[in-house]
């Protein structure tokens, strides 16, 4: 791949020979380029680049101030709602990872008809992409009290409303999320399992290592950054989400997705420059997560490739 | 592998279809229960004649459609000239066209809003706004998946062909590359199709018809409708994510769309 990509640099493109070479090609590239640029600057980069300019600027004087930062930083109400996501999606992706993991295993590694891995990743694509109202009407009809799970669990003598359970809050919340979460981690982390070879397990067992060795000693490391690096994808998936929270919970969950679309459409908060710094926040997070499964990205490929 | 290890394989085998096909069941026999006592299809009767659905729905099949057409034009050249030209582009453009992964959607559309809701930029009116959202929230998936085509033929023999036999750059581009890279196009199409048929935020927050407000909306009014509408938006999600896995024979990569 890399001895392509360079022959395909390095080779100076023969259009000296070529007859239509009276073409100024300096002109022709810029003309190619110059939509992607002009579209991802107006729609793209300037919006989202006045949410870090109004962020530090006084809402009325425009003058540089830190305020709606410190604000954040001290309004219980929003560090809240930065904590009720954060934690949703810390659930949600430890779950959720581990979930999706046991499922890819289990289908590439454990000694299932083949059929079964096909079918759970084309299961696991439209899983993933099942997401918002739909979803959340689909946990309705499952599991909110007149749900067919719950009058299911009530004829048996169990209601779940009984036992503290409902919907539509935090659990109830995660529950739904799962079901995006785990499929995302099977499709992602199908490929590293792939790539565990089978002579590392069989060259474990000649010398004697038990499974739990085999697993503490030689799988888990190998595989570690890999499943830490996705569930940070899976993190940053559920901490981006908006739609299936308000759905489910008409906007009564507290989350920081919930509390900018309540901003927007009626300025819920004391200042507008206030609902700036929060999506700040929220891209400072995301950006961070990135980073984060970036750098633990780099060290997977060392032994998976 | 061990007997044990396979009976925990087919442990969470079990609970993962368990966990994705209860919700569906239990939402589809809810869209049964619309007639009091009998299972009946009366709520996909009363959804078929509403004219708000076919509206919203029609809407968002037109939103789609320019959504693809634009992200065509805008990304095909540009993935192409990079390929071919500009490898020093490579960087900054595949940086932008990953922003959308970082920014929320949500947060996504508040920057919209503010952005384009004050004169001299007074468009947030415009359906064009609302084409633009879309194309920059697929965009990642269409990008991708062009230049996955991209690299999969050979760019510079088809480009040099054109030339010698003096086809004209419009020319090279849509009857030469285009073609070529058909298979990677509709899949980054059909990503793109489901993210728009699915997508709330942006047509609830730019006030524009579409089919998920309109269920969003439906969710408050009525109880065995939702339902129904539950069950099409899945079988829909389905069709796509099928179609791209039949064009596109299995590569998983690119099928994880936005939307939540």
């Amino acid at each position: 791949m890399t001895a392509i990509n360079n022959a395909e640099r390095g080779a100076p493109l023969a259009r000296s020979s070529l007859p239509r070479s009276s073409l100024p090609p300096f002109s022709w590239t810029w003309l190619g380029l110059t939509p992607f640029f002009i579209f991802a600057f107006l729609f793209l980069l300037y919006p989202s680049s006045i949410l870090g300019v109004r962020s530090f600027q006084d809402t009325k004087t425009h003058a540089f101030t830190l305020k709606y930062i410190t604000e954040l930083l001290h309004d219980p109400y929003l560090l809240g709602a930065y904590w009720i996501s954060i934690k949703i999606s810390a659930v949600t992706a430890i779950g959720g990872g581990i979930f999706g993991f046991l499922l890819a295993f289990s289908a590439i590694r454990g000694g299932l008809p083949r059929f079964m891995r096909s079918s759970l990743m084309t299961f696991c694509g439209v899983a993933s992409n099942f997401a918002g109202v739909p979803l959340a009407f689909a946990f309705i009809a499952l599991l909110s009290p007149q749900g067919e799970l719950t009058r299911f669990l009530s004829s048996l003598g169990f209601n779940p409303y009984y036992h503290g359970f409902t919907l539509y809050t935090f659990w109830g919340l995660s529950i739904v999320y799962m079901y995006f979460q785990f499929p995302l981690m099977v499709l992602i982390i199908a490929p590293a399992i792939d790539g565990l070879r089978r002579e590392w397990l069989e060259a474990a067992e000649n010398l004697g290592a038990s499974s739990f060795q085999y697993w503490r000693y030689i799988a888990l490391p190998i595989l570690l950054p890999a499943i830490v690096g996705t569930m940070i994808l899976l993190f940053g998936n559920a901490f981006g989400a908006f739609a299936t929270a308000q759905a489910l919970t008409g906007g009564q969950i507290n989350l920081v997705t919930i509390v900018i679309g309540s901003q927007l459409r009626g300025d819920i908060l004391s200042d507008p420059g206030l609902g700036y710094a929060l999506s700040l926040g929220m891209v400072f997070v995301m950006v961070l997560a990135i980073i984060g499964r970036t750098w633990l990205q780099r060290r997977t490929e060392r032994w998976l490739r | 592998m061990r007997r044990g290890g396979q009976i925990w394989a087919w442990f969470w085998m079990v609970l993962g279809v368990l966990y994705f096909f209860l919700p569906l069941l239990a939402t589809f026999l809810f869209s049964l229960r619309a007639k009091k006592g009998v299972l009946s299809f009366l709520a996909y009767q009363n959804i078929l004649t509403d004219p708000d659905f076919t509206h919203s729905f029609s809407s968002s099949i037109v939103w789609a459609v320019f959504t693809i057409i634009v992200g065509i034009l805008i990304f095909v050249p540009t993935a192409y000239l990079i390929r071919l030209r500009l490898p020093r582009f490579r960087t900054p453009v595949e940086f932008i066209t990953l922003l959308p992964f970082v920014i929320p959607v949500i947060v996504y559309v508040f920057s919209l809003v503010r952005t384009f809701s004050q004169p001299p930029l007074l468009i947030v009116d415009s359906p064009a706004l609302l084409i633009a959202a879309y194309t920059v929230v697929s965009m990642p998936y269409m990008y991708s998946a062009i230049d996955t085509g991209l690299r999969a033929i050979d760019v510079r023999t088809l480009t040099e062909a054109g030339q010698s036999l003096g086809a004209s750059w419009a020319t090279i581009l849509f009857r030469i590359i285009l073609p070529n890279i058909r298979v990677a196009i509709l899949s980054g199409a059909f990503i793109s199709f489901a993210i728009v048929m699915g997508e709330l935020i942006l047509a609830q927050y730019l006030v524009k018809p579409a089919f998920a407000p309109y269920m969003a909306f439906l969710m408050q009014q009525k109880a065995y409708e939702p339902a129904a509408l539950a069950i099409v938006s899945f079988a829909l999600t389905w069709a796509c994510m099928g179609v791209i896995q039949l064009v596109g024979r299995g590569r998983g990569e690119a099928q994880i769309a936005a939307g939540h």
